[in-house]
């Protein structure tokens, strides 16, 4: 149970706003899901290179990790934001560094892409955007989300967004009834899971449909008879995002556009402080619906 | 030589699997072609209170004394966010059940009853009669998915609001109210058509979900202006999620009620196989408010099976606040009495056993529409019947709390417990008599 | 006429500030501004007042108004005017789901769309849609008028009791036990006192509406109808 916010730019001159107006979105969520919170951010993207979101433990050194993998590179570009570091690596690199990392076992990849960086942590959400310096982050598009927790513990592993491929990622409000099962069959095709988490099996499936070679919208609409149970999906993309509600469509979802943005909140309170708001065409997406938004 | 036929005959052996019930409603549902459906709750045999001990004083602990020792009774609930929350002086309350579902002197009975000891009624899934806010001094309001009978008049007028998300006896089930006892009155109130099966709605219509619920709270506080205490009451199933949910969307109490909580109609399937035992479900609860630093702040009100005052005192040492009475109160009031035998075989069953309360024909005129058989229940009497055996509970409560040395009865807690199984002392969480052995958290 | 800035005020002190508001009051004619999507505005009002909110509000405005006319100049969140008793309230924007949910009585017109489950379970309400529902409308719909100049989506009026819909534009498909009845000039006359009720005196055609309604198969349980349940 949680709420969502997202925002897709389409006027460039807004994206150094960008950190600063999803915080003021993600703060006006923070009663629906007062227990964590976490947002992706898609940045301006290097060539040749990709950016690893690696979180760890409190206090964890990460500049001694940096110098670690350094050992016989090039040096790599990085930012930390408290308990995350923002590595860019070489697309080649990727695989070698990723293996150098799971073998640490404090730290954890926990997003990739060529512009996306993935935060999230528990805690109370204005309070998780202020220790990762949301409001000065810039970039083309971002989706957050604050959890109440319904069935699994109130970790960070637990917090959303979970990435469902490079550059994708997925915020989920709902409450899954089948995913249990779908979770022992995806760990038989592979998949692992670190969470009791609903939401991770949700994404877990998105990836294998698209690592078979499904499209985005092919694996939204596939979900609609996949996932059993109430949900409200967000899903980033290096373009764009997608959103799909269930048949039912008991949980809520409001979006607004004007053609310097696209915006989607849980509730509408969450999009006030969207500048020009007030002439914005305001609706809610059909359920069972799968819609995708390609900004660039 | 004794002649052979002397050994073949063995006494007929019944199936345990295909018992007389499982064999009967296999041939009930043959012949109607739908479903049983039935009152009162759970009737197999389960894990329950009576399968813990308390562990009165000796040596290492001293009792208190009666009378001049006080074993205090007294709790309040709503502390948390209403102006003005409401203090009972026993810790026993009446569980909610509409005036449909019952007759209006069993309402009223059960308002003076109450009144009597101090303690507080409910409404039921039908909305609030005048004589019933006339006769209970303390009355909590429900607010159920139908919303038959809502309106802020009576929002106002009411002591405390519970949001019923579901009970005991159905959880996810809606309520169910049969064409038999859809009288003219109860068709008024809840503004449907006189006579026929009312259909049921599980979910709320303007909410769902716990982020939801808590701006349902939110406005029904803005709507009472902050007054009144809110519950949000759950039927048994995954406290250990339910408890904190309700608690994030801004309870002031929380009701559980466990599998053996009675209903005054829903299918059998539901009622045996839904939900989980109250005992197993409160140690969780408990836990989960614990674990929030919110246990005592929100209040937890359980029911589902409480039939005297040990079951009382033991909910509390689990670590309730209070408890409610739904079938032990019906009862109290006169139902199942042996007094209507003949009548109770006439329509198929016996007294004790009747719980075909969907059907209206209640002789004890308790959950009937009836006139004539409501009429034979006299609202005074079965008033002062109820207030007896409330006084009754709260006593037994005090004599086993002050024999385990408490001043106050909610100062008995899980270590004044034993349990006499295994099951018990798993979901209770505390040892298998004479030993130290709670299974799954320690001793073995 | 008395002015309250929700950004500068409290939504509780509005809110008390109507509830104080006894039947005879001066005060009739308030004005709220910046609402900014905060819910429950207006909630509660027990009296024959008016009062304009200029902006979107969020969830359950004018929950259980009584007597009170309430106008939203902009959009309304879930469950607006849910279970009300009496009165009239006007969306001027769209509505979100559970419109008018559990109306007892006063009327509720929306300009623009109402979302899914409009009039779920309404009780007496009438609700006047100049844009189209979502699906579910109606839903255990017990007494009542829907009005519908717009479209009406998938399973209207399922499981419907006495409640009467009347839509002018395409269904999706109809929900259990609700079926088309044709439209007499009882209905049409009905209609043309909520079209004018609305503000729409004359500017549609009664004629042009179909009726919708319960056809009583499911009143008493017959296995037959397993399908429906």
């Amino acid at each position: 149970m949680c709420g969502i916010v997202g925002l897709f730019l389409k006027d460039s001159a807004l994206e150094r706003e960008l950190g600063a107006l999803l915080a003021g979105m993600l703060g006006t969520m923070r009663d629906r899901g007062p227990d964590s919170a976490g947002f992706a951010v898609y940045g301006a993207a290097a060539p040749g290179a990709i950016k690893l979101t690696v979180r760890g433990p409190r206090d964890c050194d990460f500049a001694a990790l940096v110098r670690r993998l350094e050992a016989g590179r090039t040096p790599l570009p990085h930012v930390v934001y408290d308990t995350h570091l923002v590595l860019t690596v070489r697309s080649a690199d990727e695989a070698a560094i990723r293996a150098e990392v799971a073998a640490m076992s404090e730290l954890t990849v926990i997003g990739s892409g060529r512009r996306m960086a993935i935060f999230k942590e528990v805690g109370r959400p204005d309070k998780v955007a202020e220790r990762f310096g949301l409001d000065g982050m810039a970039g083309s598009h971002a989706i957050g989300h604050t959890r109440m927790a319904t069935e699994s513990a109130v970790t960070t592993d637990g917090a959303h967004p979970f990435t469902t491929g490079p550059d994708q990622c997925l915020v989920h409000n709902g409450s899954l009834s089948n995913h249990n099962a779908l979770r022992r069959e995806l760990i038989r095709h592979g998949l692992s899971f670190q969470t009791e988490n609903d939401t991770e099996v949700a994404a877990g499936y998105m990836s294998w449909r698209m690592r078979e070679g499904a499209s985005l919208e092919q694996t939204l609409n596939a979900s609609l008879t996949a996932l059993d149970g109430f949900y409200t999906f967000v899903v980033g993309t290096e373009t764009g995002f997608g959103v799909l509600r269930d048949p039912i469509a008991c949980k809520p979802a409001v979006m607004a556009e004007t053609d310097r943005w696209v915006a989607f909140g849980t509730e509408y309170r969450a999009l006030v402080d969207l500048p020009g708001i007030d002439i914005a065409r305001v609706w809610e997406p059909t359920p069972a619906k799968a819609y995708l938004w390609e900004l660039r | 030589m004794e002649p052979l036929d002397r050994w073949i005959h063995t006494p007929p052996r019944p199936s345990a699997t295909f018992d007389e019930f499982a064999i009967a409603e296999i041939r009930r549902a043959a012949a109607t072609g739908i479903y049983d459906i039935r009152g009162f709750g759970a009737k197999r045999k389960l894990p329950h209170f009576d399968d813990l001990l308390f562990l009165g004083a000796s040596v290492s602990r001293y009792p208190l004394e009666g009378y001049r020792e006080k074993c205090a009774t007294d709790v309040t609930i709503g502390t948390r966010f209403a102006k003005k929350p409401i203090t009972l002086k026993i810790p026993v309350t009446i569980a909610g059940m509409s005036f449909g579902s019952l007759s209006a002197p069993a309402k009223e009975a059960l308002g003076r009853g109450a009144t009597a000891m101090g303690t507080s009624t409910t409404t039921g899934d039908g909305g609030m009669t005048p004589e019933e806010r006339e006769h209970s001094k303390i009355l909590v309001y429900q607010l159920l998915p139908s919303r038959y009978g809502m309106n802020p008049d009576d929002l106002r007028k009411a002591d405390a609001i519970e949001v019923v998300i579901g009970q005991g006896a159905k959880p996810g089930g809606g309520g169910m109210l049969l064409g038999q006892k859809i009288s003219q009155r109860v068709a008024e109130m809840r503004t449907l058509p006189e006579g026929i099966d009312q259909r049921s709605a599980c979910r709320h219509p303007d909410w769902t979900g716990p982020d939801d619920l808590e701006i349902k709270l939110h406005e029904l506080r803005e709507i009472t202006d902050w007054e009144k205490p809110i519950y949000v009451k759950v039927g048994a199933s995954r406290p250990q999620y339910d408890i904190p949910l309700a608690v994030k969307a801004g309870a002031d109490a929380i009701v559980l009620d466990g599998m053996q909580g009675g209903t005054a109609a829903t299918q059998e399937v539901f009622i045996e196989h839904v939900g989980i035992p109250t005992l197993a479900a409160i140690p969780p609860a408990v836990r989960a408010l614990q674990d929030l630093g919110m246990h005592r702040k929100v209040q937890l009100i359980v029911s589902g099976g409480v039939r005297n005052g040990a079951d009382v005192a033991k909910c509390l040492a689990l670590g309730a606040d209070a408890v409610s009475i739904g079938t032990a109160a019906l009862i109290a009031l006169g139902d199942n009495d042996p007094h209507y035998e003949n009548e109770y075989r006439a329509l198929g069953s016996r007294a004790g056993a009747y719980d075909d309360w969907h059907e209206g024909r209640d002789p004890a005129g308790v959950t009937t529409q009836d006139a004539t058989l409501a009429g034979r229940l006299d609202p005074i009497a079965a008033g002062r019947k109820l207030a007896n055996y409330l006084a009754v509970l709260t006593l037994e409560a005090q004599t086993i709390a002050r024999a385990c040395g408490k001043s106050h009865v909610h100062n008995l807690e899980p270590e004044d417990l034993v349990a006499l199984t295994v099951e018990a002392a798993a979901m209770a969480r505390v040892p298998l008599a004479g030993t130290d052995w709670i299974p799954g958290v320690r001793g073995f | 006429m008395r002015t309250v800035d929700l950004s500068r005020t409290s939504l509780r002190e509005l809110n008390a500030a109507l509830h104080a508001l006894g039947s005879f009051t001066n005060e009739t004619h308030w004005r709220v501004l910046n609402p900014r999507g905060q819910h429950a505005i207006a909630a509660g009002i027990d009296a024959a007042i008016t009062v304009e909110i200029e902006g979107h509000v969020g969830y359950y405005c004018a929950g259980m108004n009584r007597d009170a006319t309430v106008v939203v100049n902009g959009s309304a969140g879930q469950g607006v005017a849910e279970n009300m008793m009496s009165g009239r309230v006007h969306v001027k924007g769209d509505a979100s789901q559970a419109a008018g949910a559990t109306g007892c009585g006063g009327l509720l017109v929306v300009d623009g769309n109402a979302s899914a489950r409009c009039g779920i379970s309404m009780k007496g309400i009438d609700i006047v849609v100049k844009g189209s529902v979502g699906h579910l409308s109606a839903f255990m719909g017990q007494a009542g008028n829907l009005v519908v100049l717009g479209d009406a989506g998938e399973a209207l009026g399922d499981s419907i009791y006495e409640a009467r819909l009347f839509v002018r534009g395409r269904v999706e498909s109809l929900g259990a036990d609700c079926i088309e009845k044709p439209l007499d000039e009882q209905h049409k006359a009905g209609l043309a006192r909520l079209l004018a009720a609305a503000g729409l005196n004359g500017a549609v055609d009664p004629g042009s509406f179909r009726c919708y309604g319960s056809a009583r198969k499911l009143y008493h349980f017959h296995i037959d109808n397993v399908g429906s349940y």
